[in-house]
């Protein structure tokens, strides 16, 4: 076990954990972050993203040592008050059946509209294509991510 | 006009405990807008709200607690149910605080999420909760502006006398009227008068989900509380020997034990737990028999060509029909195993005490846990609470209680709150899966191209009866043979979201399509045909609505432009299923020399809509579901361990694959019915003859992408 400083959602946490440990766990067991959610444990879902630097990455896979002072982001800090612009797309087109994906995708397209604000359908279909939503809201995350794209100053 | 009913005194006990606390976040409405507003817990409000009935209390301030019973897995059950108590009882919704219930088979009836139920069970139960406390607010603010009940009006949470100008606010008079004695009997409102069922109104966890905030069963965790995963054993094999010693080295195990043929390791934490598995070394050994996807091959051909087949109807004289035909049409469908992958795995919290134990996570079946927990432990239901999370999918899944059980054997070994969390591997590899089926069609036609006999074998591998015998056409057609054989195996199947027809529809609405095109008739014609003739001297009994089903199929053809555009080729199919009626068109378009699939249509008659953006959605999500099983996903085994362990291998569909979806419901005013599961089971049929339109090629077997037929024809899928 080792000691690892981490810079999550402005804060340094600081965490005791085996190096290979995935960032996934680390915040879900370790630091009561559950809304990085679990379901594939091999990056090929997307409900694990978190931002890395502001780049949206799979925590799943992740080992904890490879951070370093990178700051790392989760859905529990992408707005003060659940207002990031995505997070209220979300809600006006009512994007959710059963939700567990939905942090991820969130993750994704805050990170897509932060790189490309005005990005075509086509690149919205493209950035979104990471993440599964098994209750096919795929329609909606579309149109929530041109709402947000819409609302961004 | 308005309607009189009996209200039922179980349905409106007064709840002595309520549900608070814990996992459940009530929602703030206003929070988006007014961020700095203070906003009371639901644990405040509760503390001082009064008791109406078991589905809802109301505080002094007028906040208005509605409790939801049953699970909710994304059909939005948690956010319709309290829109129906909240219509009655003439609330503003922006008051409105609602709050899962725990299992309470004292208070609630049906606490099931299955086979698209609730809403038919529950929707006069739920009207008469409201109904029943608005009656006992008018009453208390009758007496106590000292004028006739009759002479009081409610909108949005008050109480209007219209003569005096006076008002009271519910919170108000809650305190007095819930005192009163509930009415014997209660006048529910006209539908005209609705103000909050059919209008949109947003998931009430919205802002709980977007944040992140603790909802779902894995999310749940407990101070001193142990990890567990399990290696279960393949389908048909049981444990010979394990060899924990390099598994109980790694740092955060506490123990490896071992159940039933299931070895669990138990940590502190999940990640060791992962890595400990890795390090297990165990041997199983055969007890029964253990198949391979070849094997099933084989069994399905032995079971159609077979003698041996319960017969589940017959209408006339199926030999004479079919040795009279001028022509016959036989045909086979299959389709495989499927896991139904919810984004969550399968998990569940147990904490095994002396005298009581405390279950908390995701089912379907909270009664069954309770049920299951009881036999298994020996001790009376009553001894166990039952909280219920919101539920990352279920698809049928979480009906079993197998996972409950398994926290329950390990908290109960390692004397401690105990959580069992399922990886993505042991949720596909760890049974239960929508059965296996291969189905063989016939029909005999006559010279004129009508359909005078139909013979249907279906041949399933642990799917009980693999048909629906009294559904369409059965009813339409003179001289009818259907029959189900099943070939029992170790590998587990469970319902899968619209159990059966899920892929009965598909084959069925497919096969119907090839004799349409043998007796060169228009499908929606053919179909209507037949079904004019099942309104006009049914054969036998139906269990279909005809003009329901008519119905979806005239609005279908008039949405999609059936046959108007020469550009397109469109497939038709239509289907009734837990109680609702889905017609679907899909367009292929030519481009550049490949098919694609643009667009789907779909016509919905589950009468009352009583949330439109929810319904919405089940609708494009069940399509979504069905398209993307029938398209791409397999599980297949070998030595009874499916060969496909997750979503690497096992293909889910993806944003980029969905085609434009067009919703339309049926306005009709009757009692709402499912709407969960109907949208899914005709999507297959839907696509597959709208592929042969466009290409000649029929798809009769799932998933399309690995048939020999679709690798010729380049489809090509797209959203836009």
């Amino acid at each position: 076990m080792a000691n690892f400083n981490l810079q999550i959602n402005g804060k340094t946490h600081t965490v005791d954990v085996e190096g290979d440990t995935p960032l996934l766990w680390v915040l879900r067991d370790h630091l009561g972050l559950v809304g990085t959610k679990y379901s594939c444990g091999i990056a090929q879902c997307g409900a694990c993203m978190v931002h890395i630097n502001g780049e949206a990455v799979t925590s799943c896979m992740l080992p904890v040592s490879s951070i370093g002072s990178d700051k790392v982001t989760t859905i529990e800090g992408l707005s003060e008050e659940g207002n990031h612009p995505v997070q209220e797309a979300w809600n006006e087109v009512d994007v959710a059946q059963c939700g567990y994906c939905q942090a991820g995708q969130i993750m994704v397209a805050a990170a897509l509209l932060k790189k490309n604000p005005k990005p075509s359908t086509e690149e919205i279909e493209n950035g979104m294509n990471r993440n599964i939503c098994r209750c096919g809201t795929y329609h909606r995350i579309r149109e929530a991510v041109a709402l947000a794209s819409s609302k961004l100053k | 006009m308005a309607n009189l009913t009996k209200t039922n005194r179980r349905d409106f006990l007064k709840i002595a405990a309520m549900a608070g606390g814990g996992l459940f976040i009530g929602f703030n409405l206003s929070s988006c807008d007014s961020p700095k507003m203070k906003v009371l817990s639901t644990a405040e409000i509760l503390s001082k709200a009064l008791g109406f009935n078991s589905y809802l209390s109301i505080s002094p301030e007028g906040h208005i607690v509605i409790y939801s019973p049953n699970p909710e897995l994304g059909q939005n059950i948690k956010t319709s149910f309290p829109m129906i108590v909240a219509e009655e009882l003439d609330a503003d919704w922006k008051d409105v605080r609602v709050v899962q219930a725990f299992l309470d088979t004292e208070n609630y009836d049906r606490q099931v999420t299955g086979g698209s139920g609730a809403m038919p069970h529950s929707w006069e139960r739920l009207r008469k909760a409201g109904a029943t406390a608005r009656h006992m607010l008018v009453a208390a603010a009758a007496a106590k502006l000292e004028v006739p009940a009759n002479s009081l009006t409610t909108e949005k949470g008050v109480i209007f006398h219209k003569d005096s100008g006076k008002k009271l606010t519910y919170g108000e008079v809650a305190t007095e009227a819930s005192l009163l004695t509930a009415p014997e009997e209660i006048t529910l409102k006209d539908i005209k008068d609705f103000k909050i069922i059919g209008t949109p109104v947003k998931n009430v966890d919205n802002q709980a989900m977007f944040t992140g905030k603790p909802l779902f069963g894995l999310d749940f965790y407990r101070e001193g509380m142990l990890h567990a995963m399990i290696q279960r054993p393949p389908f048909g094999m049981k444990l010979k020997s394990v060899n924990d010693v390099a598994a109980k080295g790694v740092k955060g195990i506490v123990d490896v034990v071992t159940f039933k043929n299931n070895v669990a390791v138990v940590g502190n934490s999940t990640w060791p737990l992962i890595q400990a598995r890795k390090l297990l070394k165990i041997e199983y050994e055969a007890d029964g028999s253990v198949e391979s996807s070849s094997d099933h091959d084989r069994i399905f051909q032995e079971l159609l060509d077979g003698k041996e087949a319960q017969v589940m109807r017959k209408d006339g004289n199926v030999d004479l029909a079919f040795k009279n035909a001028a022509q016959v049409i036989k045909s086979e469908y299959q389709c495989p195993f499927l896991s139904h992958t919810p984004m969550e795995p399968m998990n569940f919290f147990a904490d095994v005490r002396a005298d009581k134990v405390e279950l908390v996570g995701p089912t379907q079946t909270p009664d069954r846990a309770r049920s299951e927990t009881a036999e298994l432990l020996g001790i009376p239901p009553e001894n166990i609470s039952v909280e219920l999370t919101r539920l990352g999918g279920g698809f049928g899944r979480r009906l079993r209680a197998d996972f409950v059980v398994e926290a329950v054997e390990l908290s109960k070994m390692m004397k401690a709150p105990v959580k069992v969390t399922w990886s993505r591997e042991d949720d596909m590899t760890g049974g239960a899966y929508r059965p296996a089926v291969r189905y063989r069609f016939e029909a005999a036609l006559d010279e004129q191209g009508n359909m005078i006999g139909y013979k249907l074998r279906g041949a399933g591998i642990n799917a009980g009866n693999s048909t629906r015998q009294d559904n369409f056409p059965s009813g339409s057609v003179d001289n009818l043979l259907i029959e189900s054989v099943e070939h029992k195996s170790p590998i587990t199947t469970n319902p899968w979201r619209a159990p059966i027809t899920n892929f009965l529809a598909y084959a069925e609405q497919a096969f119907l399509d090839e004799v349409a095109f043998a007796a060169k008739k228009d499908p929606v014609k053919f179909r209507l045909e037949l079904l004019e003739r099942a309104k006009k001297s049914p054969v036998g009994e139906i269990k279909y609505d005809v003009d329901r089903m008519i119905g979806v199929i005239e609005l279908a053809a008039e949405k999609s432009q059936w046959g108007k555009n020469g550009n397109l080729h469109q497939g038709f199919s239509v289907y009734y299923s837990h109680r609702s009626y889905v017609a679907q068109v899909a367009d292929v378009e030519i481009n550049k020399g490949n098919p694609v699939l643009k667009k789907i249509y779909a016509v919905t008659d589950c009468g009352i809509v009583v949330n439109p953006t929810g319904a919405d959605q089940q609708v494009r999500g069940g399509i979504v579901d069905g398209m993307g099983h029938a398209m791409f996903s397999n599980l297949t085994f070998e030595n009874g361990v499916p060969k496909q362990k997750n979503f690497d291998s096992y293909r889910l569909i993806r944003m980029k694959e969905v085609p434009e979806i067009e919703v339309h419901f049926v306005q009709n005013g009757i009692d709402p019915t499912g709407l969960g599961e109907p949208a899914l089971p005709p999507t297959g049929g839907a696509i597959a003859n709208a592929i042969f339109k466009a290409t000649g090629k029929r798809l009769r077997s799932q998933p399309f992408v690995e048939q020999q037929e679709f690798s010729e024809i380049n489809l090509e899928l797209r959203m836009t």
